[in-house]
């Protein structure tokens, strides 16, 4: 992720015009005394914002989750190849009724947009880029009108177990012996 | 009164637990700030959440069964058992290590309710076992650590705590119910009768427009088909200088019969179309499929437009599409299954199949042998038609066959399925019909899983004066057998004589007179009497002797037993005492000794332990 320094035309650039807005943007200057109050201290201890590793263990308890309440990961680890579609269609079934009751259980999940799929949307300047993905003829500036292909789907609230201090969650299924 | 912060009430279920409270600070007259407790518990090892309900199951575990940790409950490092929803899940898979239904065992006349018997069948040096006493005492300590770890300046001990039990549980189920919440800690308790307690959760769900729905002379009709258990009760609307009054004039006998038998029945049928086709299932994949049938019921009793909902028992192992053994339930199996099997179409004078008292039975719970609700509910009503005959405002001597109820209020999770709440509905008025009564009106806006909690917190706001009180006092008139005093007849018992100790709708916190025969206790020894309750005798007062009585009017519980205390007094000497009943505060029937003379009197014990026990 190393970035080269910028070279001494770059630099004078944007010296320049920096130096432009300030004298004339009152709200910029704020802005630009803020960052320079913030730069020792920001250069010297966290790092800039970035990637980050995500945080293996909620997904090792939803999988977990879904392999116990779904029988998702002995789904996914077969060979649907050797197996008709009505055979693959009988376990579909489990996984299919086991794990949306662990999503409704553990999730609330809602749709971004309320609009049936196939309607006029307009997307307005400022709009939310993560919740709202504009595709096709992007092109020139918003308002974008355009139709709903898919109305997204967000999470509201999710409710995960505790986790007993110790537990071991790369587990997603004990082996089971019979006695 | 105490100074509680909340009145709590706990639904103590044969298969779920709830607990409901009603934040008296922030409450009066119909203005009530009432919530849920989300119970935490296991649902897999390590994994702990909080749930609406606790399944009332218990699961003794192996001490090397599970890594170590993995059973932490966030008040408890290390748990000796689990209980709730990983209990039921873990149980399915090792049944010998599993304790359910234990509230069914707290009723069962038959067996010693402090003995650990359960879990039912394991071996005794094998695995540890509890009693049904000790069960109860289990999952209200759970309940109790779950509200005191959430409320930790509100101690759930010096809260107002409400206990509910079936309307048909015996005096001595009842005892040893308030003895478990008494245990775990709880200094204001009551009890409280499910029926009741869905009825005031009706109450408290109408905003206080109830008044306007009910009118005097209404006789609602409480169905209360659980997991486990079918009770019944019957509640008068009267009027007491000018305001409306509701006053419980029946309750119904035990039966075990609920939704549980009901998803067997429906995974037998799916079983047995799975024999025909040669294959075989092992108990843990019947097990899954009555889960699956469970499942497929609800989609076609909601959807009307399905025929047919397909049904797969998964394999064990992780050949999972392999394995499967699929096949499906259909509409006319769930109909003829489940609404002619146990909500069939009878005529109001039909009358459950009896049970055969074979000298050598298994043991188990006594369940119900006749499926039919509506069989049992034609004997009730047919059997409390003298129900509302003191009542100001009824027609004194009704002249139907059987009781006419005016409403009905369903209770239970078994009515969810509107098909079946339609059929019950459906078969009392085709009943009411046929005697030329008007039909029967629905009572609706309770929630059928959660009311009987909600109602029970609500209750402990109403006996602060907050709302409309339930009366009634007990539901039965209590008996002792006498010897009666005539020669004796080689070969031949001597005939028994009931003598009437409690009479009907004594309320909580009275003493009934003393009656005024008198009985030889011997010193130091346990001497037992034969004991009867009775559901229609309501005229009967205390010291009425009955000379015979149909075994229809009065039922024999369990024995009684009466031992006195050796102190100052010589071993062997006979005393002669009067047996004296009240019913407590907290809503037992209490039975005493006391002597002619002197202030000193003894405990009678309803629940007797089996002397082979002993």
């Amino acid at each position: 992720m190393a970035e080269s320094p910028p070279s001494l035309f770059a630099r004078l650039s944007v010296a320049l015009d920096l130096f432009r807005r300030v004298l004339f943007d009152p709200h910029f200057a704020a802005a630009a005394s803020e960052l320079r109050a913030g730069w020792s201290s920001d250069r010297a201890g966290t790092p800039r914002p970035g990637l980050k590793e995500a945080e293996p263990n909620a997904a090792l308890q939803l999988l977990g989750v879904l392999q116990r309440d779904g029988r998702f990961i002995d789904f996914l680890e077969e060979n649907v190849t050797a197996y008709s579609d009505s055979e693959v269609g009988t376990a579909a079934r489990v996984v299919h009724e086991g794990c949306r009751k662990a999503l409704r259980q553990h999730f609330t999940i809602e749709s971004v947009r309320p609009e049936p799929e196939g309607a006029p949307i307009t997307l307005d300047q400022g709009f939310d880029a993560s919740a709202m993905r504009p595709t096709g003829k992007v092109v020139g500036e918003p308002p974008f009108n355009g139709r709903l292909t898919h109305k997204g789907w967000r999470v509201t609230s999710v409710r995960l177990p505790q986790i007993a201090a110790g537990h071991d969650l790369s587990i997603l299924a004990p082996a089971e012996v019979e006695l | 009164m105490s100074d509680a912060l909340y009145a709590v009430g706990i639904d103590l279920g044969t298969t779920h637990c709830a607990l409901s409270y009603v934040d008296l600070g922030r409450s009066s007259g119909d203005e009530i700030a009432q919530d849920l407790m989300r119970v935490p518990q296991l649902t897999a090892p390590g994994a702990v959440e909080a749930l609406p309900l606790l399944p009332s199951f218990l699961y003794l575990p192996h001490p090397d069964e599970f890594a170590a940790g993995d059973l932490t409950l966030p008040w408890d490092r290390a748990p000796q058992m689990v209980l709730g929803k990983m209990a039921r899940s873990v149980g399915a898979r090792t049944p010998i290590r599993l304790v359910s239904s234990a509230k069914s065992w707290l009723c069962h006349p038959g067996v010693d309710r402090r003995a650990p018997i359960l879990p039912l069948g394991a071996a005794e040096d094998e695995v540890p076992r509890l009693s049904p006493y000790e069960a109860t005492v289990r999952y209200l300590a759970h309940l109790r650590d779950a509200w005191n770890h959430l409320h930790p300046d509100a101690d759930l001990a010096s809260q107002e705590v409400t206990v509910t039990v079936p309307a048909s549980f015996d005096p001595a189920a009842r005892e040893l119910t308030a003895e478990a919440a008494q245990a775990v800690g709880f200094a204001h308790l009551v009890l409280l009768e499910e029926p009741q307690a869905a009825l005031y959760s009706w109450i408290h769900e109408s905003a206080g427009e109830w008044r306007n729905q009910v009118r005097v002379g209404d006789v609602i009709l409480v169905i209360d088909v659980g997991g486990g258990t079918t009770d019944l009760s019957l509640i008068a609307v009267t009027e007491r200088e000018g305001a409306l009054e509701l006053t419980r004039v029946a309750v119904g006998d035990h039966i075990l019969l609920g939704g549980d038998n009901m998803d067997l029945a429906l995974a037998h049928v799916v079983k047995g179309k799975l024999t025909a086709e040669g294959k075989s299932l092992d108990p843990w994949q019947v097990q899954a499929l009555t889960h699956g049938c469970r499942h497929a019921k609800e989609t076609l009793l909601m959807d009307d437009t399905l025929e047919a909902v397909p049904v797969v028992v998964p394999s064990r192992g992780t050949r999972l599409i392999g394995g499967s053994i699929r096949t499906e339930l259909t509409r006319e199996e769930v109909r003829r299954t489940l609404v002619e099997g146990f909500f069939p179409e009878v005529p109001a004078s039909a009358r459950p199949a009896a049970r055969s008292r074979a000298a050598l039975t298994k043991l188990g719970l006594p369940y119900a042998q006749d499926p039919a609700v509506t069989r049992h509910l034609a004997a009730f009503l047919g059997m409390q038609t003298g129900a509302t005959a003191d009542l100001a405002g009824f027609t004194p001597g009704s002249t139907g066959t059987f009781l006419h109820p005016t409403a009905v209020l369903f209770n239970g999770g078994v009515f969810k399925a509107g098909l079946l709440a339609e059929r019950m509905h459906q078969v009392v008025n085709d009943w009411l019909a046929s005697d030329g009564a008007p039909t029967a009106r629905l009572l609706e806006g309770a929630d059928l899983d959660l009311a009987v909690a909600r109602g029970a917190a609500y209750y402990g706001h109403v006996r602060r004066g907050g709302g409309v009180r339930i009366r009634g006092g007990t539901a039965r008139s209590y008996y002792v057998g006498v010897e009666s005093a005539m020669p004796a007849v080689p070969g031949l018992e001597p005939p028994i004589q009931a003598l009437c100790l409690a009479p009907f709708g004594m309320e909580e916190g009275t003493d009934a007179d003393i009656p005024p025969q008198e009985f030889g206790l011997v010193v130091g020894e346990p001497v037992r009497f034969r004991f009867f309750g009775s559901s229609v005798r309501r005229e009967d007062q205390v010291g009425a002797l009955l000379e015979e009585c149909s075994p229809d009017e009065l039922e024999e519980l369990e024995e009684i037993q009466a031992t006195l205390p050796a102190e100052a007094r010589a071993p062997g000497e006979v005393i002669p005492v009067r047996l004296r009943a009240s019913v407590t505060e907290v809503g037992t029937l209490r039975l005493e000794a006391m002597p002619r003379t002197g202030s000193e009197h003894w405990k009678v014990e309803l629940n007797v332990r089996d002397s082979a026990g002993d």
